[in-house]
C-alpha cells in the first residue's frame, strides 16, 4: 500500500496543494482514505494530521470508511422527489437489501442519499460509481441491479441508453440527455470554434481585449452579475508575478444544469474563453473547477485539452503569439455545493476544507495560491468568445437595457419540455412559462434555493439583474404540489446539509428555522412563529458568504409570497404553543429500558 | 402594599441557582416583607395552596417530573421566570443532547466506571421513576416563559434587582457591566 501512496505523491510532485487528487487517486486505488493514509500523507505532504482529516471528512464523496464495491446515488433534490424519488428509492432499497445509507454484508453495493446532481430536467437520477443515470424508473432500477449483479460493466449498462448529442461519444457514454429546447446568439452553432485565439488574438492586444468584453457590458453569468470587463481589468492590473484564470463549473444550485449542457456540447467554447481570458489578464494557467458530478466528462474534456495543445490553441507561444503561453487543468471537486462560491473555490484547489475567505482581498487580486486569480462561470466564458468574435455592439443589441446579451436557463420541475432554453435578458416569467409548457402554475423557483420563490403575482416580472437576477435555475411547481413540506423544506434541508460550518449564524439558524417550519407544517404553529422566522432570518445577513447570507431564502421568500399557506396552518385559538409533545419525547427511552410510558393527566 | 406570592422549584439544574437566591444575604429580611413564598424549597411548601404572582424556575427539563412540575408553575403563576444557563440553554445536562439515550444510560449503568455494584445489569425501570426525555430541553421550549434572568448562577444583585423591579414595577436597570459576558 505504502508504494502506490508513493506513486501518487510523486506523480503530483509531493505538492500539498494537489491533495485533491492525491484524495481522488487514493479512493481510486484503495477504495478509500484510512486512517492511517491519512496519517502517512501528512508525514509525506508536510501537513498535519489534521489538515489532511479535515479535507477528507469536509467532502461528500470522500470516504474514511471502506465502500462498497458500487456505490449508487440517489439523487434527493426536489424535482427528483416529485418526479418519484420515493418509489425509486423503494426500488433500490429492494434490489439490494439494503437501506438508504447502507453497504450490503459482502460489500458489493452501497445506497446512499446526494444533493442535486446537476440532472434536474431528468429526474430521479443517480450517480453509480460516477455513471450518471437518469430517469429512473422502479423497473429500471431492478433492471441495473440484476444486470450488475449478473457481472455487467456500468459501461455495458450505460450503452444502452446513451443520451443524445455528444453524451453518446465513446469517452462520455452517458444517459444524459441535452435536451437543448432553444438556441440563441450563444447557442446557435454559427462559430468556429477557436477562431478567435487562431485568427484574432495575434491581432490584437489584450487591452483592446478588455475594452470589447467591458464594452459589452456583460455581467457573470454565475449569479452575482458582476461586469467581466472590470473584473479583467481590476485582475490584469493586480500584482503578482504570476495570474490565474478559473473557470468555476462546480455548478451545484439546485435546479442548474446548463454549464453541464455547455460543457457537453461547446467546451471548445469554455476552454477558449479561458484562453481569451488569460490573454487579456496575462495568466499563464487556467483551471476548470468540475463538480464531482459531472465526472463522467472528465476524461471527454482531457481529450478536448489534448486536441487543442496539438494544434497550439494551449502550451508555449500559442496561436503563434510570441510569450503567451497558456495551460489549462481541470481540477475535480469532491461534492460540495459551497465550492461554488469563488474564494471557497479557491481553497479546494489548493487542497483545503472549502470554506470561503473573508473579503477582501477580492480574489482579483488575492486568489490561488494567493496571486491574482479571475474566476468565471462557465457561460460567461463561452459568451465573451462570441463578444470578441462579433463585437461588442452586436452584444449590446440583445437582452434589455439593464441586461445586456442571452440567459441560458435551466427550467425544470412541472413543465411539458423541461431543459436548456437561451432566451434574451428581459423576458417575463409568464413568457417563460408558456415557452416551457407549463400550465396549472402555482409558482416558480427563480434562482434556485438561494433564489425567489414567486407566485401568480409576480409572474409579470422580467428575468434581469435589476428585477429577478438569475444565475439560470427555474423550478415550476403546479397546483398540485405542497409548496412548503415539498419545496421549501427540501431547499431548507439542502442548505443545513452543505453549510460549511463555518459561521454559526449559517450553522445554527437554518437548523432553529427548519424547527420552526416542522412545528407550523405539524399543526403546532401560531402566529408568532411565523413573525419569528422573519425577525430571526436577519442575523444570517451577516454570514460571510452567500450560502449563509441566502439560507433563510426558501422559507422568507414562501412566507412573503405565499402567506396564506402560512395562515392556513398556524392555530388560530391559541397565541402560543411551543410544540412540546410529552408523550413522544418519552417514548425511546421507555423502550430502552424496557417500560410501558404512564401520563398523569391533571 | 399587599405581598406578592412567589414560588421557586430546581428542576434539571443544580440548585446553584437557589443558593444564588440565598446569596442575597440580608436582604432577604427586606424581601419577606414585600413577598410571600409559596411552593419552593425556601420553604418546603410542596404543592400550590394558593395562585402565584411569580415563579422562578431553575434548571431545564430532563424527565417527565420535570415537565409537569414546569407546567403546573405555568398553570398557578401569573409570570414564570427562567433563571440561570440550564433553565434557559439547558445547560450541563443538555451536554447528552446529541447522544443516543441507550449509550446514555448504558455508559451511567453498565459500562461506566463507577457501575460495579449493579451486579444484576438493570437500567432502572420502575413505574414509580420519572420517564427521561429523548433530550434535555429549555423551559421555553415547553411552556411560555415571561422573563429570562442569565448566569450560572445568575448574581444574586440581579436576582434582587430584577424581584424589587418586577414587585415595584419600575423598570429593571441593565448597566452595560450587567449585559456584557465576555
Amino acid at each position: 500500500m505504502k508504494d502506490r501512496i508513493f506513486k501518487i505523491i510523486s506523480k503530483y510532485n509531493g505538492d500539498s496543494s494537489r491533495l485533491m487528487d492525491i484524495l481522488h487517486d487514493i479512493q481510486d486505488t484503495e477504495g478509500y482514505i484510512a486512517g492511517d493514509i491519512m496519517g502517512l500523507l501528512a508525514d509525506l505532504l508536510s501537513l498535519s494530521a489534521a489538515q489532511v482529516e479535515e479535507t477528507v471528512s469536509f467532502y461528500h464523496f470522500y470516504s474514511d470508511k471502506p465502500r462498497a464495491k458500487v456505490n449508487i446515488y440517489l439523487n434527493d433534490s426536489v424535482t427528483a422527489n416529485m418526479f418519484g424519488r420515493a418509489e425509486v428509492l423503494k426500488a433500490f432499497e429492494d434490489a439490494c437489501g439494503i437501506s438508504e445509507g447502507e453497504v450490503s454484508e459482502d460489500g458489493q453495493l452501497g445506497l446512499f442519499s446526494t444533493s442535486c446532481i446537476g440532472m434536474n430536467d431528468q429526474e430521479p437520477a443517480a450517480l453509480i460509481n460516477d455513471k450518471v443515470f437518469t430517469r429512473l424508473t422502479p423497473y429500471r432500477v431492478s433492471q441495473i441491479i440484476a444486470d450488475l449483479k449478473s457481472g455487467k460493466s456500468l459501461d455495458e449498462i450505460t450503452v444502452e441508453s446513451c443520451g443524445d448529442g455528444k453524451n453518446a461519444l465513446p469517452e462520455v457514454n452517458a444517459t444524459v440527455y441535452n435536451n437543448i429546447r432553444r438556441k440563441g446568439a450563444l447557442l446557435n452553432n454559427d462559430y468556429p470554434f477557436y477562431s478567435v485565439v487562431r485568427d484574432m488574438l495575434p491581432n490584437i492586444s489584450s487591452e483592446e481585449i478588455i475594452d470589447i468584453v467591458s464594452e459589452s457590458n456583460i455581467r457573470g453569468r454565475g449569479g452575482a452579475g458582476f461586469p467581466t470587463g472590470l473584473k479583467w481589468k481590476f485582475g490584469s492590473k493586480a500584482r503578482g508575478e504570476r495570474r490565474f484564470i478559473i473557470c468555476n463549473a462546480d455548478e451545484g444550485e439546485p435546479g442548474t444544469f446548463k454549464d453541464r449542457v455547455l460543457l457537453t456540447e461547446y467546451p471548445e467554447m469554455v476552454f477558449e474563453g479561458m484562453a481569451v481570458a488569460g490573454y487579456a489578464v496575462g495568466a499563464d494557467l487556467g483551471l476548470l473547477y468540475l463538480r464531482y458530478e459531472y465526472k463522467y466528462l472528465l476524461n471527454y474534456l482531457n481529450g478536448i485539452l489534448d486536441n487543442m495543445r496539438k494544434n497550439n490553441y494551449l502550451g508555449t507561444n500559442v496561436a503563434g503569439i510570441e510569450d503567451f503561453n497558456f495551460d489549462i487543468r481541470i481540477q475535480l471537486g469532491a461534492g460540495a455545493y459551497i465550492c461554488g462560491e469563488e474564494s471557497a473555490l479557491i481553497e479546494s484547489l489548493e487542497g483545503k476544507r472549502g470554506e470561503p475567505r473573508d473579503k477582501p482581498p477580492f480574489p482579483v487580486e488575492k486568489g490561488y495560491l494567493n496571486l491574482p486569480t479571475i474566476v468565471n462561470n462557465v457561460e460567461t466564458l463561452a459568451t465573451v468568445v462570441k463578444i470578441v468574435k462579433n463585437g461588442a455592439d452586436w452584444f449590446n443589441k440583445l437582452g434589455n437595457k439593464d441586461s445586456v446579451g442571452t440567459k441560458v436557463l435551466s427550467i425544470s420541475g412541472d413543465c411539458r419540455f423541461p431543459g436548456i432554453y437561451e432566451v434574451e435578458w428581459g423576458m417575463t416569467i409568464s413568457e417563460v412559462l408558456a415557452m416551457c409548457g407549463a400550465t396549472e402554475v402555482q409558482a416558480i423557483q427563480v434562482g434556485g434555493p438561494s433564489g425567489a420563490l414567486i407566485g401568480k403575482k409576480d409572474f409579470g416580472r422580467e428575468l434581469s439583474y435589476s428585477d429577478l437576477p438569475t444565475g439560470g435555475s427555474m423550478i415550476v411547481f403546479n397546483n398540485s404540489r405542497n409548496l412548503l413540506r415539498e419545496v421549501v423544506l427540501n431547499f431548507t434541508n439542502f442548505f443545513i446539509e452543505e453549510s460549511c460550518g463555518s459561521c454559526s449564524t449559517c450553522r445554527n439558524m437554518p437548523y432553529v428555522l427548519r424547527e420552526k417550519l416542522l412545528k407550523i407544517l405539524n399543526g403546532r404553529g401560531v402566529k408568532q412563529d411565523v413573525e419569528d422566522i422573519l425577525q430571526w432570518a436577519k442575523v444570517l445577513n451577516v454570514s460571510r458568504c452567500g450560502l449563509g447570507q441566502t439560507a433563510a431564502n426558501p422559507i422568507v421568500s414562501s412566507i412573503r409570497n405565499f402567506r396564506h399557506l402560512y395562515d392556513a396552518l398556524v392555530q388560530k385559538e391559541v397565541d402560543y404553543d411551543s410544540g412540546f409533545d410529552l408523550e413522544s419525547s418519552v417514548l425511546e427511552s421507555c423502550k430502552v429500558v424496557g417500560r410501558q410510558p404512564i401520563f398523569h393527566h391533571h | 402594599m399587599e405581598k406578592k406570592i412567589i414560588a421557586t422549584t430546581s428542576l434539571a439544574g443544580c440548585f446553584g441557582c437557589h443558593m444564588s437566591i440565598l446569596d442575597i444575604d440580608e436582604r432577604i429580611l427586606d424581601l419577606i416583607e414585600l413577598v410571600e413564598f409559596n411552593k419552593s424549597p425556601v420553604d418546603d411548601i410542596k404543592t400550590f395552596t394558593k395562585p402565584v404572582d411569580i415563579g422562578i424556575v431553575e434548571g431545564g427539563c430532563c424527565n417527565s417530573e420535570n415537565v409537569e412540575v414546569l407546567r403546573s408553575f405555568r398553570k398557578n403563576c401569573k409570570i414564570l421566570i427562567s433563571l440561570g444557563e440550564c433553565a434557559i440553554m439547558g445547560g450541563l445536562p443538555a451536554l447528552r443532547n446529541g447522544i443516543p439515550i441507550e449509550e446514555c444510560l448504558r455508559e451511567a449503568y453498565l459500562e461506566g466506571p463507577t457501575v460495579g455494584l449493579n451486579t444484576t445489569k438493570i437500567l432502572p425501570n420502575d413505574d414509580e421513576l420519572p420517564m427521561l426525555l429523548d433530550k434535555v430541553y429549555p423551559c421555553h421550549e415547553v411552556v411560555k416563559v415571561d422573563y429570562y434572568l442569565p448566569g450560572c448562577p445568575p448574581r444574586a444583585d440581579l436576582i434582587w434587582d430584577a424581584l424589587v423591579a418586577l414587585i415595584t414595577g419600575n423598570e429593571l436597570a441593565l448597566p452595560y457591566e450587567v449585559v456584557k459576558f465576555d
